[in-house]
């Protein structure tokens, strides 16, 4: 019945996890359309390239070329790209890193689960988040999420 | 220099529509927040118009019923939440009085049209709210606690780390950290 959906991207060197990552999206009960690169640099020539931007980006933080962190440094350095949430999608939990993504600006930080079924469930935590400040105007500013 | 501002969006949302209805010399009454009555036929190309440069302030005209049921109930939870003399009845009491439907129908309804629960929902803007006040650093979390009606500072301690993942207290520390290089730029 509803028509709208969340538009998701996802930059990730690997293959396994991207194939899984659209595998669980695609069992969801949210509408979405993802979409995704085989490195930082594709993501953010195609970012460069588009009028229409995901509501939500993947980043995963080891990266050849150009790695997560950079991703993350250069869309939140470009006013265009205001309204994407940015999910860093990572096997590191090291405190310390977590807290320093998200002063760089990220709104999600993900470890990676290792089982499909918890990465399911954690995707569509996270999906179903960002569709509550998607659709009911929450200010994108404080939203942070640990999951 | 930089300015840091507070803005009341009821206020902001009326004087926009207001503005709006105006500019085409319609009739209008606006009932209470989120309906307004056009006392008058619109003509189709008006109607358009009015649309297209509602959308410029992110207000969209809502034509599903269901949508709007929803949109309501969401505006008198916001309303419950973020009122400083929050009614002392239960949430599924309120909601159903002010909505005048039965709280399951609206529960069911909800949770169709949103994929979340009205007692996640209900959690989930007292957090925002929560977000905002340590965010102006002007309340201690006691306090906040206290203002939102919570039982302890540990229940909304728990509760904030429940839904973000993270404590308030690093949250408050992430935020401070991001104005400091905002600030420096």
């Amino acid at each position: 019945m509803n028509k709208e959906y969340i538009y998701i991207a996802l930059a990730d060197d690997d293959e396994d996890d991207r194939l899984f990552f659209t595998d669980a999206f695609s069992e969801l009960k949210i509408n979405t359309k993802v979409q995704t690169f085989n490195d930082g640099l594709a993501l953010m020539n195609f970012l460069n390239s588009t009028n229409i931007f995901p509501n939500i980006i993947f980043l995963d933080l080891n990266m050849p070329i150009k790695n997560g962190i950079e991703c993350l440094e250069e869309i939140k350095k470009n006013p265009r790209f205001n309204d994407i949430a940015i999910a860093i999608y990572s096997t590191s939990s090291s405190e310390e890193h977590i807290e320093e993504t998200f002063v760089k600006g990220a709104n999600i930080y993900i470890k990676k689960p290792s089982d499909f079924a918890t990465l399911k469930k954690t995707l569509s935590d996270v999906v179903t988040i960002n569709w509550q400040y998607h659709t009911s105007g929450l200010n994108k500013d404080n939203f942070l999420l640990r999951i | 220099m930089k300015l840091y501002v507070k803005f009341d969006f009821n206020i902001i949302c009326k004087k926009v529509l207001e503005d709006k209805l105006t500019k085409y010399n319609l009739k209008y009454r606006i009932l209470s927040f989120g309906e307004v009555e056009i006392l008058e036929n619109i003509d189709k190309e008006i109607f358009k118009q009015l649309t297209k440069e509602l959308n410029e302030y992110g207000i969209d005209i809502i034509e599903n019923q269901k949508t709007a049921l929803v949109q309501k109930i969401k505006d008198a939870i916001v309303e419950m939440v973020f009122k400083e003399d929050a009614p002392n009845v239960k949430s599924s009491v309120y909601l159903a009085e002010k909505l005048n439907h039965s709280y399951g129908y609206l529960s069911n309804l909800f949770s169709d049209v949103t994929y979340t629960s009205i007692e996640n929902y209900i959690i989930i803007q007292k957090i925002e709210y929560t977000k905002q006040l340590i965010a102006n650093n002007k309340l201690s979390l006691t306090e906040i606690a206290f203002k939102l009606n919570y039982s302890s500072v540990a229940h909304l301690s728990t509760q904030f780390k429940n839904v973000t993942g993270i404590t308030p207290s690093a949250f408050q520390r992430i935020i401070t950290k991001r104005r400091e290089i905002a600030n420096k730029k």
